[in-house]
């Protein structure tokens, strides 16, 4: 236990201080966010593009969230890859599975949940009604864990492939698709008055199944990029 | 039979008179069911329109056969290390994107006329759409990492994760019919859930007429044997490939 607690604070610590941190994703998030109400229309208010908007906005909200999670997770593998340390870790007392859990948690406390905070900023920002923003938080938050350890896999199967980045958004979106539905519908669903406790639930069981099976899934797509 | 057809040998000798089997088979089947088809009678509401159904049903089916297939593939490859389940699943990638893009051009095609919207984002053609793109990540990844034992194993990984992703998307967009009794019961609410403008299952619950459904049936078949004589006589130019290159191989080091 000793050990598995040292590499969550390795993985910590590199999510955190290299490269910017969490500032690069939250950084990301902006932009996108930015750019949606000036692709939709004129931002003048009370135009029928502002309403329009208001009722996409925890949708676009949701949907940044997963494009900023997702860029995040190039460097995840491919960083221990190149300098050795995955090596090392194999050799370790902590089998790769453990060691691939760690690095999603990690990956989630340094950017998923940063995000999560931010999420609501983004909904309310494109004119989502203030009321959500508890939801909002906890969507993200719970969704932010399947993300991570959905995106690890792809993370860890695209080691030594010719285009990382690409490759994993390409490999992870359809993977990704429930968390994104159930998030959605819980919010529409809160929004319009109706029950939103079984989205928010089906999203919770896919959050954990997904982190109790990925890194098995993780550990045998490293054990073949180092064969 | 499948224990035996794993001796690559005897997959050869056994495919090459399989191959055109299924071929012929596959022309018979739907050469019949095409002259079926045009003496199919219209239907009430769609008229001709329906036509397009004899090709939409058969090449969804097959879409999630190829799935199916490439998913046990990639267990077998995976687990035992085979060389010619990893040439099966490597061949039917493209196979299956394929049937899939046609499923969802004809259904595209079909709900222009009888719905009057060539999309909308309901239930069943979402995940058919997520199924086209876990086969587009299937190729992509094999494509993208240059080693081909490595590339094999790590796509096996993506399409045994994709199998059982692929259960979860298909209960996202529509839930089982045991899950919103037992949420009623568990919690005390109402499951919301997405409205389907598809239709439901309608072959194998008797509602469909044998004048369609005999038609059907014919295409049916005859797509799945396609399907078959295209995949086996795909493995087999695969492993004609991998011999010449390890001729190559060998030719350069002597």
């Amino acid at each position: 236990m000793g050990a598995l607690a040292l590499i969550f604070r390795r993985e910590l610590a590199l999510a955190w201080n290299g490269g910017g941190g969490p500032l690069l994703a939250l950084g990301f998030y902006l932009a996108v966010a930015t750019m949606i109400p000036l692709a939709a229309g004129l931002p003048i208010s009370d135009t029928p593009a502002t309403h329009r908007l208001a009722e996409v906005a925890p949708a676009l909200a949701w949907v940044g969230l997963a494009l900023a999670s997702l860029l995040s997770l190039e460097r995840l593998f491919e960083r221990d890859f190149e300098d050795g340390a995955l090596d090392l870790l194999a050799l370790g007392p902590v089998s790769l599975e453990g060691v691939s859990a760690a690095k999603c948690l990690a990956q989630w406390t340094a950017n998923g949940a940063p995000l999560a905070l931010a999420a609501p900023l983004a909904a309310i920002a494109l004119g989502a009604s203030p009321t959500l923003a508890p939801l909002i938080v906890a969507c993200a938050a719970i969704g932010g864990i399947a993300f991570a350890f959905m995106g690890g896999i792809g993370a860890a199967l695209a080691l030594g492939s010719r285009r990382g980045g690409l490759l994993i958004a390409l490999i992870v979106l359809p993977l990704l698709a429930p968390p994104v539905i159930f998030g959605g519908e819980a919010i529409t669903a809160f929004a319009a008055g109706l029950s939103w406790r079984g989205g928010l639930l089906m999203l919770t069981a896919y959050a954990l199944a997904a982190a109790a099976l990925a890194p098995f899934a993780m550990a045998a797509a490293w054990r073949n990029a180092a064969s | 039979m499948f224990a035996a057809l794993a001796n690559p040998h005897r997959f050869m000798a056994f495919s090459r008179w399989m191959g055109p089997t299924l071929a012929a088979i596959a022309v018979t089947l739907i050469g019949v069911g095409l002259v079926l088809v045009t003496g199919a009678p219209p239907e009430r509401w769609q008229g001709t329109a329906v036509r397009i159904l004899y090709l939409h049903v058969p090449s969804a089916i097959t879409a999630e056969v190829a799935y199916m297939a490439l998913g046990a593939a990639s267990v077998v490859s995976f687990v035992f290390r085979h060389a010619l389940a990893d040439a099966a699943a490597k061949t039917v990638a493209p196979l299956g994107a394929g049937f899939t893009l046609l499923a969802l051009v004809t259904g595209s095609l079909w709900g222009e006329t009888s719905w009057g919207t060539w999309w909308q984002w309901d239930a069943r053609m979402t995940s058919v759409l997520i199924l086209f793109l876990l086969f587009v990540g299937y190729i992509g990844l094999r494509a993208s990492i240059d080693d081909e034992t490595r590339a094999g194993r790590a796509a096996a990984i993506l399409a045994m994760v994709g199998l059982l992703d692929l259960l979860v998307i298909k209960y996202s967009v529509s839930p089982p019919s045991w899950l919103p009794p037992l949420y009623r019961q568990l919690t005390g609410g109402e499951l919301v859930w997405w409205n389907s403008l598809h239709q439901g299952e309608s072959i194998f619950s008797g509602e469909m007429a044998p004048a369609f459904l005999i038609p059907l049936s014919f295409m049916i078949f005859g797509f799945l044997a396609t399907f078959g004589a295209l995949w086996v006589t795909r493995i087999r130019a695969e492993v004609w490939s991998r011999r010449a290159q390890a001729l190559a191989v060998q030719a350069a080091g002597a």
